[in-house]
């Protein structure tokens, strides 16, 4: 039998869907390893072992200064541009909600010449309800790869609406970063973005939380005969690439 | 003297808060206002140089969403009518700060102090009269925060901070020379502690009243009695602790009290009474019951969970955000300090109407619409951020609460069993958690136990504090799987560490050093340190304080080590060396006189009570004859109407700010049904937490109802009890396995009329519990909620009792929603029970005569079961509780939230004598809008109506079947009916097309 791809889960006081970060990688086939950023001196060796990293949810450094802001520069602090370097050697990332804004902050996509940002959502404020999602058929992310139909599965942020012009808009979706949009936009983003990847399609940073998609009970639909959409299969996805 | 810089940020195009703060105003009738900016200040103490300046920018600021600069000018803007510049009191928690001073430790910046604050600019006329008005109201609150109007503020920097916040110490601070012939161990050094005479009964009522102590005569004597043989001095710190301990908010004198009636007969004390209940319930899956931070149960092996519901409602009403915030942060570490990692939060909120005219508003009251957007954002705050779902609740508007509102927050534990409690002993360390010590919350014991009058905002600023939940979440992290790392346990509350360490020293007996302990900064005097209530901190004790202090420096928690438990029953505190308390703990916890109360109990009408079958009398809405001739169509106007009361209307926008899917295992959710416009709006019962790999799971149900109460107080205890129960049985919980909390806020309870209608309640409570074998484990009572006007007038809040059922889901497949699921299914009514109108939502919108409030129905425990039983054979699809608004409210409810209509040609059976058919009058008023305990609307297959209605023992009547079509046809008038368009109701329930 084959080994179980170890997930290193980054992070920083205040994250806060770890538990449910580790629950959708070990259904999903990993071994998921909490690292606390704040562990600093081996963070940077242990990543170096890890199969696939993952940065979830959460109001790290609560979100002073902006959401994401702070563990952003923490984590460029410590571990430099070593995110782009696993992605480009072929290790999945994914930046969930709170991650995802800390992947923004760290310039994974300005670095490839994309001016974007996170903003507060449209309506001014936090919203937690659940959304579908439809993975774009350019993209060449490794995360939704193959992936039929729709993903369901809640958002709860206030800061998660993708703000850029539009010539990026354009850029990013000819480019196939643009990893899954919204059917129903939750909070105002750009063409309905909800999930973009980086040049490598390693990188997936997103701000629903398929991490609270794992079981088919779990869809609020469940007992309206509504449900399918499992969020579990992005962590398949992310898993079995992990893996190779 | 140090540079100061500021940054000054703003957001580029649309920024939701001046949105908010603009139709806030635009509310309050500032109409010619025309755009608000507001923009953040932080201020830097340090010599910055431009490149610092520079990396500052580049954290701080996003340059697509915000513009920032680091010269910020004086003067007004051409078009600008108002600029208010504000800072955060030094000492006020300000999470920005703390973490820029973090990442300048890290990164080697020479900046020293950082201060934010806010500017607000203002465009479009305002009176000039008005100007003060519109910034207290709307801007600024004096609590937390100082301001300067169209000028530069400057902040104040930590470091002075003692002259900033010195608010928190009015009394007579006498010094008076040691006596000579005091005993060794009293020797205290003058510096330290200040001694206060306690010698005669003027002495005592001086510093009762200027301390705040809000102590009886009895109580000042018990004082006096026990310093007369320590030279009739005391010193403050001791004093300040005997109020703390001896306060309302935590030794509940009220529920300990002997009471006599009016009439002479004597009343058991209200706690006995409700432990007596709990004795006679004897549930097996009771672990622990009113000991401790919680009540502890256990309804599967292997699995126990702690619930806990506590009140903020003084804090809340002086600044919503951050009394809102640590109260949900309060009661989160009373589950921690029961050994339980916390899962779910709820909470129940209570406000004055939204459109409260200004001028009604007593001085010094916040206005109802701040106090509701601050309180709900607190909530929000606290539970989304240390990462808790919030998931249950109730949102109530009534004129009661504008200058009292209340804020009821709930939390939920989990753990493997098996919980163990156990009490110090003597060697074991004392070693506290968490947050550093400052001057937040000062006195909030005793403030919370006091009536609030115009002043209470400037003065109780100290009792005030922000909420740091990141602080608390590594609390969580260290405790919650931690259990080996400590004996004994307890939270920092009301009291600070006076009332934790002083209650666990109960009996044994403690020494602490104060001078080991992290200050946020210099200037407290001992008592301060003691007293404060500095929030996210923990107490624990210890045989061996090592493997804690290795685990809290691994997740960056302070962790201090001040003193031991010693065995000698007395209470020493240190400071500077010197002791500044030395107290036997036998007189801090027992030496309290009982309190002797006399309540003067209540005489509601109940008309009809007996016959069940109330009626509407002469007047009021009109006789049964005019009633008669009421066309169906002013019956679809109530109906409109009462979906439209704020009371029922939807409050999705305020769930939807909580996350409640946090954890993966919400599996009823607060907001259920058929998503319109990709929303989902219909309103849940109760709601279920499962794991999400687990086959079981509990759910949360909520009873509330002052209208009730109002009405009568008996028949609101047993009618939120039963409330709570019929919430938790319609999503799936089994009525054999619930536990209850118990949540009293109360005015005045010295006022005999006041206290009767506390016993009314108690009674009824307590009557209802055992009926359905449902015990208290754990409740709370806030009393004085009174605010005494400026004109001499007392506000005080309706009787309010919150219960929360917390009972066991055998099968978490098998859980039910209120929602109507699929046209063709049949849907019945469950419980033939008399309804009333006293206290009932229609009387709120209609003038209706006099009436009793429902009456409890004995035959509701055997119905809970069989309908359980019925859900647990999965003859259920859909379940909804009859409460707010009677039938025509939840019929309307289910079909919104299932997006279905229905036709219900068939009344249920009614209990007047002069039932006309069709339905028609006052019959068809009472069946629709009629108001009792103990029913529920059911949605059933058409194949299982036959196996539910014999299950049912007769006590289920099918009135109609959901339809396809978009009409809601209620069970009145016959063929013509009362037929409304699902959308009309919907559009009156959500408050829009």
């Amino acid at each position: 039998m084959s080994r179980r791809p170890e997930a290193a889960v980054l992070t920083a006081p205040g994250t806060n869907r770890d538990p449910d970060a580790c629950l959708a990688l070990e259904l999903a086939g990993a071994n998921p390893v909490v690292i606390p950023v704040t562990s600093l001196l081996d963070v940077r060796s242990r990543l170096s072992d890890s199969d696939m990293i993952v940065i979830p949810g959460g109001f790290s450094y609560a979100d002073a200064l902006g959401a994401g802001r702070l563990f952003a520069t923490e984590l460029d602090h410590v571990l430099g541009d070593h995110l782009s370097v696993a992605a480009a050697d072929r290790r999945p990332v994914i930046g969930i909600c709170n991650g995802f804004q800390t992947l923004v902050r760290l310039g994974i996509w300005t670095r490839e010449g994309y001016r974007l940002a996170l903003g507060h959502n449209v309506d001014g404020v936090f919203t937690c309800e659940w959304v579908n999602l439809v993975p774009d058929p350019m993209t060449r992310c490794i995360w939704t790869d193959g992936l039929e139909g729709e993903v369901a599965c809640p958002v709860a942020h206030g800061e998660g609406r993708v703000v850029c012009d539009d010539a990026t808009a354009s850029a990013l979706m000819e480019t196939g970063r643009v990893a899954l949009r919204y059917v129903r936009n939750p909070n105002g983003s750009r063409g309905d973005m909800a999930g973009l990847t980086d040049a490598t399609g390693f990188i997936l940073g997103l701000m629903p939380h398929p991490e609270n998609h794992v079981v088919s009970r779990q869809h609020p639909g469940f007992r309206r005969g509504i449900g399918g959409g499992l969020g579990l299969r992005i962590f398949e996805n992310g898993v079995r690439h992990a893996g190779r | 003297m140090t540079a100061v810089h500021c940054l000054m940020v703003v957001v580029r195009g649309d920024d939701p808060r001046g949105h908010a703060l603009l139709s806030d105003a635009h509310a309050m009738g500032y109409a010619s206002l025309q755009s608000v900016t507001i923009s953040d200040l932080i201020f830097f103490q340090g010599g910055l140089g431009s490149d610092l300046r520079s990396d500052l920018e580049t954290i701080l600021v996003d340059p697509l969403l915000q513009s920032s600069t680091w010269f910020r000018s004086a003067g007004l803007e051409d078009e600008t009518s108002l600029m208010v510049e504000s800072v955060l009191h030094a000492g006020v928690t300000d999470a920005v700060a703390e973490q820029l001073l973090r990442v300048a430790r890290r990164k080697g910046w020479p900046v020293h102090g950082v201060v934010t604050g806010r500017r607000i600019e203002l465009r479009g006329e305002i009176p000039h009269g008005l100007r003060e008005i519109l910034i207290r109201r709307l801007m600024v609150n004096p609590v937390i925060e100082h301001w300067v109007v169209d000028s530069l503020v400057e902040p104040v920097f930590a470091q002075s901070a003692s002259e900033a916040i010195d608010v928190a110490d009015k009394g007579v601070l006498i010094e008076k020379p040691l006596p000579a012939g005091m005993p060794a161990t009293e020797a205290i050094h003058a510096n330290r502690a200040v001694h206060l005479p306690v010698r005669t009964d003027s002495d005592l009522e001086a510093l009762n009243r200027a301390r705040g102590m809000a102590l009886d005569p009895a109580e000042l004597d018990a004082v006096r009695s026990y310093y007369a043989g320590r030279g009739g001095v005391a010193p403050d710190i001791e004093l300040e602790m005997i109020a703390q301990t001896w306060s309302e908010h935590c030794a509940h004198k009220t529920f300990r009290a002997r009471i006599t009636t009016t009439t002479g007969d004597e009343i058991a004390p209200l706690l006995d009474q409700l432990r007596r209940a709990t004795t006679q319930i004897d549930a097996r899956y009771v672990v622990s019951a009113f000991v401790g931070n919680a009540g502890i149960l256990q309804f599967t092996p292997g699995t126990t969970f702690a619930v806990k519901c506590e009140t903020h409602n003084h804090p809340s009403a002086i600044e919503p955000f951050g009394g809102a915030n640590t109260g949900v942060g309060g009661v989160i570490r009373d589950v921690l300090g029961a050994s339980h990692r916390p899962i779910a939060c709820t909470d129940i909120l209570c406000f004055g109407p939204a459109d409260t005219s200004d001028a009604l508003l007593p001085d010094g009251v916040i206005h109802p619409r701040r106090v509701r957007s601050g309180v709900v954002a607190g909530v929000a705050d606290y539970g989304n951020k240390i990462g808790l779902p919030t998931l249950a609740g109730a949102v109530l508007y009534d004129p009661g609460y504008v200058a009292n509102p209340l804020v009821f927050a709930g939390c939920i534990g989990m753990a493997k069993s098996p919980y163990v409690a156990e009490r110090p002993l003597p060697g074991d360390r004392i070693v506290v958690l968490g947050g550093a010590t400052g001057r937040d919350g000062i006195r909030g014991a005793t403030f919370s136990s006091a009536t609030m009058d115009a002043t209470t905002g400037d003065v109780a600023g100290a009792s005030v504090q922000i909420g740091d939940p990141i602080t608390e979440k590594l609390l969580v992290d260290l405790l919650a799987d931690g259990r080996h790392l400590y004996r004994s346990i307890t939270d920092c509350g009301a009291g600070g560490l006076s009332s934790a360490i002083g209650e666990m020293a109960e009996g044994i007996g403690a020494e602490v050093d104060l001078d080991q302990l992290p200050m946020k900064y210099p200037g407290l005097a001992p008592w301060e340190v003691w007293l404060s209530e500095a929030q996210e901190r923990m107490v624990v004790a210890t045989a061996d304080p090592e493997p804690l202090h290795h685990a809290c420096e691994s997740l960056g928690i302070h962790c201090t080590d001040i003193g031991a438990f010693t065995g000698t029953g007395r209470l020493v505190v240190r400071s500077s060396g010197h002791p500044i308390v030395d107290i036997d703990t036998g007189f801090l916890h027992d030496g309290r006189p009982t309190r002797h109360m006399v309540a003067k109990l209540p005489q509601p009408n109940r008309i009809g009570a007996f016959s069940g079958a109330p009626h509407l009398s002469e007047g009021g809405l009109g006789s049964p004859t005019s009633l008669d001739a009421m066309h169906v169509a002013e019956f679809e106007t109530i109906l409109l109407e009462l979906l439209s009361h704020p009371n029922i209307a939807c409050k999705a926008p305020v769930i939807r700010r909580y996350d409640h899917e946090i954890r993966g295992a919400t599996l009823v959710r607060p907001l259920v049904g058929e998503p319109i416009g990709g929303h989902v709006i219909g309103h849940a019962d109760g709601t279920v937490i499962a794991e999400p790999l687990a086959p079981h799971g509990i759910a949360l149900g909520i009873g509330v109802n002052p209208w009730f109460g109002m009405t009568d107080p008996e028949r609101m205890g047993q009618s939120v009890v039963d409330e709570a129960v019929r919430n938790v049985v319609a999503c799936g919980g089994d009525p054999d396995q619930i536990a209850l909390l118990d949540n009293f806020s109360w005015g005045d309870p010295r006022r005999e009329e006041t206290l009767g209608d506390l016993v009314a309640t108690v009674a009824g409570a307590c009557e209802a519990a055992i009926a359905f074998g449902a015990p208290f484990v754990s409740g709370k009572d806030s009393l004085n909620n009174e605010y005494l006007g400026a004109d001499g007038g007392r506000h005080a809040v309706p009787p309010t009792l919150v219960i929360t059922a917390v009972a066991h889901v055998p099968e978490a497949s098998r859980t039910i929603t209120p929602d109507l699921k699929a046209a063709g299914n049949a849907l019945l009514v469950v419980g033939m029970t008399p309804v009333a109108f006293g206290g009932s939502h229609i009387a709120l919108v209609r003038d209706i005569a006099p009436s009793s409030a429902p009456p409890f129905d004995q035959s509701a425990p055997a119905r809970y079961r069989r309908l359980h039983a019925a859900i647990r054979d999965g003859l259920v699809v859909s379940c909804h509780d009859i409460s707010e608004g009677g039938l025509a409210v939840a019929l309307a409810e289910m079909a919104i939230a299932g997006n279905l209509g229905f036709d219900a040609p068939t009344p249920p059976p009614t209990f007047r004598a002069d039932a006309n058919d069709p339905l028609r009058g006052a019959a068809a008023l009472e069946v629709l809008f009629g108001e009792g305990n103990g029913r529920f609307v059911v949605e059933v297959e058409q194949r299982h109506v036959a196996a539910f209605v014999a299950r049912m023992s007769g006590d289920a009547t099918v009135i109609g079947a959901v339809a396809t079509g978009e009409i809601a046809r209620f069970p009145v008038f016959g063929e013509d009916g009362m037929s409304i368009p699902v959308a009309a109701l919907r559009q009156a329930w959500i408050g829009r097309p």
